[in-house]
């Protein structure tokens, strides 16, 4: 392999290339081809799809809630109902969106940002996909039997033990839990190993983009959080299914151990969220500060230390448990230290902007939204850290308030600036400008008008998770306007969805980079071909594409193969040229016999056992080594 | 209401600073007293310190106007800019962990303040949580001294209160806003929880936990009162059911006991000993019923008794049919056991 200017191009021969590398690499249009696809993009573009109707749709029930509670003893939904909603609300929000639409984005993105041509574990990618999808239509069916979980989207026990919550409402809500679990955990272990081994040559840990930080520190922090909560349910479904008695107090058990489970999972589940939400921010900032980001080392640290601190706080949601309060200061301290990483990245993006020649175009009006939104949660989450103050605030209003924040404006907003930033590359064309505008402000003006109300309401004694309130109480008019806002907000996501729609077919073409940005992802067309990169692209200085040297690539990848380069896990120098998986339907069966497995099981105890065995036959036929004649006919001229 | 009157009160509630009677800050007790300092001291400093991220961010966007065409700065490094912002953000940072530092602080000592609050001459009361109503027990130097009374809790002002906290079934959550924090009822555990009233007057406190179906009709009434009025009400529950003076009384009285209401609850005086449900001993003296699902009147608790199913659906008192006059009798007998 040798590194090389580009070579003065000669048309025929980069069509000549194009062609070969795309016979290598590219997915069919039959329906077999589709399903078995390895290509990074074509599932992430899947992952986002998904996640994003699971946010439409999480979105609805919401909105159902808000009506319901726009006036006191409203008897629109009745209570079963209502928990339902909420549950499958929390549960979608978390479980099916936001921590999968992270992932998706990271799946497309990072390969490319890497500059190499597929992510590696291609299938193990594929497979991710399908148990995700088949673990959210399942939830969602089960609700839409009216057999929906109906006992929150952390879902105590004993309340959802088998004695308070019979029925498989809550089986169901746990299953899902491992679908996702497993979902999510195969994308971390293949993004590691992407960002670890696969960067292109030249691209240091010290040069690599913040996202790719962003999403290495939440990939390690994935495989040590969510095994906690695969515990948790696997432990709930044996009490529900088969009589073990982990969480009951009259056997030995403890009813608190499910909480300690589930936070240890659940608070570093927010960082989950929220890091990769941070590495998007960097990008925008400085694609659109046009300048490089302020206290890079500093942003790399404190990604690695909120990482780090999120696993020492989860007891904070537990202040009320009757837990020693001594203990609890322990808590207190590292919950409230979460605030030194955050306020020092706050500090570095506005000093970017402020140092920048920024352009306020609609990501960046997305991303000025999330810092103000942001920071006012990250401010109640401080207050929230404080054992006394707590215990008025825990379970109420003004959690639902801080929590949402955090999410929505730690995470749904640099979401939207992302898809803003980055949909022409996906998509070839640029959102429009002017419904961008729209979107931002409806949201920005709706979210704030539905949950600011929310703390108010919380310090006027409203508890959360009630079906409907009693007048009197002073909560109308705070309800109503509430439900005013998250009805503009609902009219925001509407508008995204006709910008997409429209700009899909109409849009301004965006050529390979719109925005004249820096990370590797845009040295490509757009949308990328197949192989993402005709030449594997050099990297001399810490944002790519702004180095004032000419750009190298490294030739030597055989167009042939499926073939990727390996770099070395620190330096990024070229190491082995590694064979990258090809397509299979493999990855498709084994998935649908684990959903036959998990969800067979939910009826039959035995079927852990027999559901086991069709796994087993489908991962055989994955794993079977490709007959060489197959390599042997690709590499036929 | 129309919007705009929806919006002023909005407005009226925000300046009026939360008061009610479920409100954190509308303080009663020692404990919400001295949590709602602590929520001033934490206005005040998160306060300060999201003003100076706005000033910033402001700044930031109002000095951009003037830099549309320029270059990119690909080396930040090299900006003149760039050895003051780091001054700046030592400083940043430096005034974030000062800040955390008087909040951990406070926070900590606060803490110890509210938990090394003397108790030994605290009134003892054993709460215990149920799917969707509270027990409520005052301890007396006697079993024969011990009140039982069900969805209310009595103090007497100026007197510390510890509750004992005790759950039936699932978690629960003790919260009366206006007296103090809030405490889980775990089963398998007893947690305390320590009230020191202030101001008398009548308060509600809520489920703070959901506990499932009725999670949100499942209140308590709180009530602060002088020593002396607490001493009578405490003589006056320790009484006996008084026994059916009318004839439609009587026949209400024996609907309830020969019927399946006795087999769940408890009136003193009677053979009805049920302990399933709450102790209706003297129900006609509380507030509301079925744990503040309705403010207690006779219509009220006639409406109750004929299909608690509408009034609180879900909660684990069946329907128990009967015809329009044995209601009116059986709710006459109830009604008249102040």
């Amino acid at each position: 392999m040798t590194t090389a200017l580009p070579r003065e191009a000669d048309p025929a021969e980069i069509t000549a290339q194009h062609a070969q590398l795309t016979r290598t690499w590219g997915t069919g249009q039959s329906l077999f081809e589709r399903l078995a696809t390895v290509d990074h993009k074509i599932v992430a573009r899947r992952y986002v799809i998904t996640a994003f109707v699971f946010f439409v749709l999480a979105g609805v029930l919401a909105l159902l809630m808000r009506i319901q509670l726009a006036q006191p003893d409203s008897h629109l939904i009745d209570p079963d109902r209502y928990n339902q909603l909420f549950t499958m609300h929390g549960t979608t929000m978390m479980f099916l969106f936001a921590v999968p639409i992270m992932e998706a984005i990271a799946v497309y993105l990072v390969p490319l940002m890497c500059g190499t041509r597929n992510i590696s574990f291609p299938r193990l990618n594929a497979f991710s996909y399908w148990v995700f999808l088949f673990g959210g239509v399942m939830i969602w069916i089960a609700f839409l039997m009216n057999a929906g979980p109906e006992t929150g989207w952390f879902s105590y026990v004993p309340l959802a033990g088998p004695e308070y919550s019979p029925g498989k409402r809550t089986d169901f809500w746990a299953q899902m839990v491992t679908f996702t679990e497993v979902a999510a955990l195969a994308v971390a272990v293949e993004l590691i190993a992407t960002i670890l081994k696969q960067r292109a040559p030249g691209m240091t840990l010290a040069r690599m983009p913040l996202f790719l930080w962003a999403m290495l520190v939440t990939s390690f922090m994935v495989i040590i959080a969510m095994p906690a909560v695969m515990l948790a349910s696997s432990f709930l479904i044996a009490d529900r299914l088969i009589g073990t008695h982990f969480f009951n107090p009259v056997e030995g058990g403890d009813a608190l151990l499910w909480q300690h489970l589930f936070w240890f999972f659940g608070h570093p589940e927010v960082y989950i969220i929220f890091l990769p939400a941070l590495g998007m921010v960097s990008s925008i900032v400085i694609t659109f500060a046009r300048r490089t980001i302020f206290a890079y080392t500093l942003m790399v640290l404190a990604l690695v230390t909120t990482g780090l601190l999120a696993f020492g706080l989860w007891v904070h949601h537990m202040f009320a448990t009757g837990l020693p309060h001594l203990g609890s200061s322990f808590y207190t301290a590292a919950s409230m230290m979460i605030a030194i990483p955050s306020g020092m990245q706050i500090f570095a993006w506005i000093a970017t902007l402020w140092d920048g020649k920024p352009r306020f175009m609609t990501p960046l009006l997305f991303v000025i939204g999330f810092i103000v939104i942001f920071v006012l949660g990250g401010l109640t989450g401080v207050m929230l850290a404080s054992v006394p103050l707590d215990l008025q605030l825990h379970d109420t209003y003004f959690v639902v308030a801080h929590f949402h924040y955090v999410l929505i404006g730690g995470a749904v907003f640099p979401l939207f600036a992302a898809f803003y930033y980055w949909f022409p590359k996906f998509t070839g064309r640029k959102l429009s400008e002017r419904l961008g505008r729209w979107n931002f402000w409806l949201f920005f003006i709706g979210f704030n008008v539905t949950f600011f109300p929310m703390h108010i309401l919380g310090l006027a004694g409203m508890p959360r998770r009630v079906y409907t309130y009693a007048d009197g109480l002073g909560w109308e008019s705070l309800n109503l306007l509430s439900t005013l806002g998250a009805l503009m907000i609902g009219a925001s996501v509407l508008l995204f969805i006709v910008n997409a729609a429209r700009s899909l077919k109409q849009g301004e073409p965006a050529g390979d980079n719109p925005w004249g940005a820096s990370t590797l992802e845009w040295a490509t067309s757009s949308p990328p071909p197949p192989y993402n990169f005709m030449h594997i692209p050099v990297v001399t200085g810490r944002e790519a594409l702004w180095q004032p040297e000419p750009r190298q690539v490294l030739e030597g990848l055989s167009p042939a193969h499926r073939e990727v380069l390996c770099t070395s896990a620190l330096a990024a120098v070229p190491d082995i040229r590694q064979h990258s998986a090809e397509p299979s339907i493999w990855p498709f069966w084994t998935a649908i016999a684990t959903a036959i497995w998990f969800i067979a099981s939910i009826f039959d105890a035995r079927a852990v056992l027999w559901g086991s065995l069709p796994v087993a036959v489908c991962l055989i036929a994955w794993m079977w080594p490709t007959p060489p004649r197959v390599l042997q006919q690709r590499t036929a001229p | 209401m129309s919007g705009r009157k929806h919006i002023c009160a909005a407005l009226v509630v925000l300046l009026a600073g939360c008061s009610g009677q479920q409100a954190a800050l509308d303080a009663a007790g020692d404990q919400a007293a001295t949590i709602g300092d602590l929520w001033t001291l934490m206005l005040w400093v998160c306060g300060f310190m999201y003003l100076l991220v706005l000033i910033f961010l402001a700044h930031a966007i109002w000095r951009a106007r003037h830099a549309l065409d320029a270059e990119p700065l690909t080396h930040g490094s090299g900006s003149r800019a760039e050895h003051p912002l780091r001054m700046a953000l030592g400083g940043w940072v430096g005034l974030i962990v000062v800040g955390l530092f008087v909040l951990s602080l406070a926070t900590f000592f606060i803490d110890r303040s509210l938990a090394q609050a003397r108790t030994d001459d605290a009134l003892k009361i054993k709460v215990t949580a149920a799917q969707w109503w509270w027990k409520v027990e005052y301890e007396g130097m006697a079993p024969d001294q011990r009140v039982v009374t069900a969805n209310e809790l009595r103090l007497p002002v100026g007197q510390p209160a510890l509750l004992e906290l005790h759950a039936e079934d699932v978690i629960h959550s003790l919260w009366i806003p206006n007296l103090g924090g809030k405490e889980d009822l775990i089963p398998g555990r007893i947690n305390s929880l320590l009230l020191t009233p202030r101001r008398e007057g009548e308060y509600r406190g809520q489920c703070a936990e959901f506990c499932g179906l009725q999670h949100a009709k499942m209140a308590l009434d709180a009530t602060v009162m002088n020593p002396d009025a607490f001493t009578r009400w405490r003589q006056q529950q320790l009484t006996p059911a008084p026994a059916p003076s009318t004839p439609e009384q009587i026949r209400g009285h024996e609907i309830f006991m020969s019927g399946p209401c006795a087999a769940c609850h408890q009136i003193a005086g009677t053979p009805a000993s049920g302990q399933t449900g709450p102790n209706l001993t003297h129900l006609a003296s509380r507030r509301t019923i079925a744990a503040g699902a309705r403010p207690y009147s006779f219509e009220d608790l006639r409406d109750w008794l004929r299909d608690p199913q509408s009034v609180k659906p879900g909660n684990h008192m069946p329907v128990v049919q009967l015809s329009d006059s044995d209601l009116n009798a059986l709710t006459a007998y109830l009604d008249s056991l102040k």
